[in-house]
């Protein structure tokens, strides 16, 4: 089995930021605030990169969708090993508004123009959690999904993927071409290494407009407000179990 | 990197032009344009990162926090350099960050290893300096003199597995230099060295010995460069020095006893020693100021949320209006000494004169380091001086920083010399 694949990298507010919720509740503060490669498609890249190395994949694609600053997020990508990258430009109130539906819809086309054998995605986004983009684009292609993937091995005559599901690990064998999204414990991504970086600016990236691949980007969800979750109230020490139950009945929780 | 001819064309160029045909790795800073209606040009501040070298930094960041952080306090408390650690540092390329791709290096520029080595610093200065001699030291002067054979067989394995390291100084000769005492008698077609090195840094794991010895004892004319390898018959590594900081460092003595070292092991020219030791040392120094820049600020960063925590009086102590000043004002200090660094950096690579430069730089972080971790220690109290927490290790391994790699005597008197200069009619 040889062939392209594609996977799809987002820019987010980087994990060990601590996020503030902008005055006017419409959304959180992104300006001057540091951003990274989402943690889970990281790890995409990492397993799209191994499978090339394994010789099991010709090409790594990298896309991402938003504005000039995701650039640098495909560039992390190229220095893990991607070989080339495609930015989806998306910005303004288009970016603010961009969710998994028009993602998918616009993975859904890259794959069909790039000629893709398989897409990975992270299984979600840490600022949206929205754990939706994988499932969707498998849908409008028509493809198999093996979502919240912890191991993948290709085989002769499709995909084994393990998952991690509510009730421990289920194994499932998909057909190709198809669609993975990554969980945590799928690998471990590698760092950029320093002459990585280096051969990383030789790679091309293109530049697409969603217009171009025939997608619309109104978004078909309003955002009304957002807030900061309720302030942990402080708690009350009990000496007895009586005490427990009768503080619990005043509080009207039993 | 900048040939002799560039420089010759550089001199010619006009103002604006020259900031358009910086060095290679400036070309691809952000170049501010000109203001059109006033003809005014902007120029980028000094913390202006090409793409590359913004990866880099972060890359290395994010490394050194989840690869080497967790072994600083073990290394320091064992004296000894994790072996992980150093295949990493290789793995990463970070050994040979301005080594040709054709001997399997990073291929970058000197501001690249700056970076790095200040980013290494912040979490552990030993593994700064030794990122720092590999880069500003051995790969140069392989690099710059080395024949094509010599190339070939040192600079590959410098980038990808062998440390190397720099054998000036002995016990009789620290800041004079050049009165080294070992001696390289001339056979045939080789030359046999005898004497005794000391202060050596990285020497427990280096591969390669770059030695500094004198063929022609009636002067410092006669001191040469040579190549030794470690297994080389009559080479001895001394017993580690027990130091205050940078413990995870290894200082030894190395002597030598009878070593036979063929003609072709020589670096650059017989008698040119001095001068190539200088040269290196000169840029060497901008590579000590960017550790003692990291330094500074990786004890800072450490420090400062204490304060913002600890609540005495029932506020914070950083509340307090003299906590307040005394920490702005080290903050400024780093500030200083980073930039006084980054120009000196950018100033050698741009061919221009740097020495003044580079040794206003080294000598103001070095103190600049001085300041900031004996201020740090204080502001954290009692807990400050205790080795569960990281401050007191900075502490300890900033005092070097005023003494390798030229005194702060000896910078003094070397900017001296200049300032001298300047004023001459």
């Amino acid at each position: 089995m040889s062939g392209r694949v594609l996977v799809g990298v987002k820019r987010v507010i980087d994990y060990a930021v601590k996020i503030r919720v902008k005055p006017d509740h419409s959304g959180v503060v992104t300006d001057g605030v540091k951003h990274s490669m989402n943690p889970f498609c990281e790890i995409a890249v990492e397993e799209a990169v191994k499978l090339k190395e394994k010789k099991l994949m010709k090409e790594v694609v990298v896309v991402s969708c938003g504005p000039q600053q995701s650039q640098e997020t495909i560039r992390t990508a190229l220095a893990m090993g991607a070989d080339r990258g495609i930015h989806v430009e998306v910005s303004g109130k288009d970016y603010e508004t961009l969710g998994p539906l028009q993602v998918s819809k616009i993975l859904a086309a890259l794959a069909k123009k790039e000629d893709a054998q398989l897409i990975i995605l992270g299984k979600q986004a840490i600022d949206d959690d929205c754990n939706q983009t994988g499932q969707m684009t498998a849908a409008l292609l028509d493809w198999p999904q093996g979502t919240f993937a912890s191991e993948v091995s290709l085989e002769k005559d499709g995909i084994k993927v393990v998952r991690e599901i509510d009730g421990g690990l289920e194994t499932i064998k998909i057909s190709t071409p198809a669609v993975l999204t990554a969980d945590l414990r799928l690998n471990t991504p590698r760092y950029a290494t320093l002459p990585n970086i280096m051969k990383a600016k030789k790679k091309k990236i293109a530049n697409v407009k969603p217009a171009d691949l025939g997608v619309d980007l109104t978004s078909r969800l309003e955002v009304l407000r957002v807030d900061e979750p309720p302030q942990r109230q402080a708690g009350m020490k009990v000496e007895t179990v009586d005490d427990l139950v009768s503080k619990l009945k005043d509080a009207g929780k039993v | 990197q900048f040939t002799n001819q560039g420089m010759l064309m550089f001199a010619k160029c006009k103002l604006i032009d020259i900031v358009y045909s910086w060095s290679r790795s400036t070309k691809s800073l952000p170049v501010m344009g000109s203001d059109h209606t006033s003809g005014v040009v902007s120029f980028p501040p000094l913390q202006t990162y090409s793409e590359e070298e913004s990866m880099m930094k972060d890359a290395v960041k994010k490394y050194a926090q989840e690869r080497i952080a967790p072994f600083v306090s073990k290394m320091d408390e064992n004296s000894a350099m994790d072996e992980e650690v150093i295949k990493s540092l290789f793995e990463q390329g970070l050994m040979g960050i301005e080594i040709d791709p054709e001997y399997g290096g990073t291929g970058s520029s000197f501001f690249a290893s700056i970076l790095v080595i200040e980013e290494l610093a912040k979490v552990d200065p030993s593994v700064s300096v030794l990122c720092d001699i590999q880069n500003t030291l051995i790969n140069v002067l392989f690099t710059k003199l080395g024949t094509p054979a010599q190339k070939e067989k040192y600079l590959s394995h410098l980038s990808t597995d062998m440390i190397g390291s720099f054998c000036l100084s002995e016990a009789e000769s620290g800041s004079d230099a050049f009165a080294l005492k070992t001696r390289a008698e001339k056979h045939k077609d080789f030359y046999v060295i005898n004497g005794s090195k000391m202060w050596i840094s990285n020497a427990e794991h280096a591969g390669v010995f770059l030695v500094m010895a004198n063929v022609n004892p009636s002067g410092y004319r006669g001191i040469t460069c040579f190549i030794v390898d470690r297994e080389t018959e009559g080479l001895e590594i001394g017993r580690k020095e027990n130091k205050l900081g940078l413990r995870a460092s290894s200082t030894c003595p190395v002597n030598f006893d009878n070593v036979k070292v063929p003609e072709s092991n020589i670096l650059g020219e017989i008698g040119h020693g001095y001068k190539y030791a200088i040269g290196m040392l000169n840029e060497g120094r901008i590579g000590i100021a960017a550790q003692m820049v990291g330094l500074a600020q990786g004890c800072f960063d450490h420090t400062v949320p204490y304060t913002r925590q600890r609540v005495q009086f029932g506020k914070r102590i950083f509340d307090f209006q003299g906590m307040q000043h005394q920490i702005a004002h080290v903050a400024t200090q780093i500030e200083a000494a980073r930039l006084l660094t980054y120009n000196a950096a950018r100033l050698k690579e741009a061919g221009r004169p740097f020495i003044k430069e580079a040794c206003m730089a080294k000598y103001f972080s070095a103190e600049v380091a001085t300041l900031t971790t004996s201020k740090c220690i204080e502001w954290m109290g009692g807990v400050g001086f205790t080795k569960d927490y990281p401050i007191e290790k900075y502490y300890r391994d900033c005092k070097i920083g005023t003494i390798y790699e030229g005194t702060t005597n000896i910078q003094l008197s070397t900017m001296a010399k200049f300032i001298d200069k300047e004023f001459e009619q």
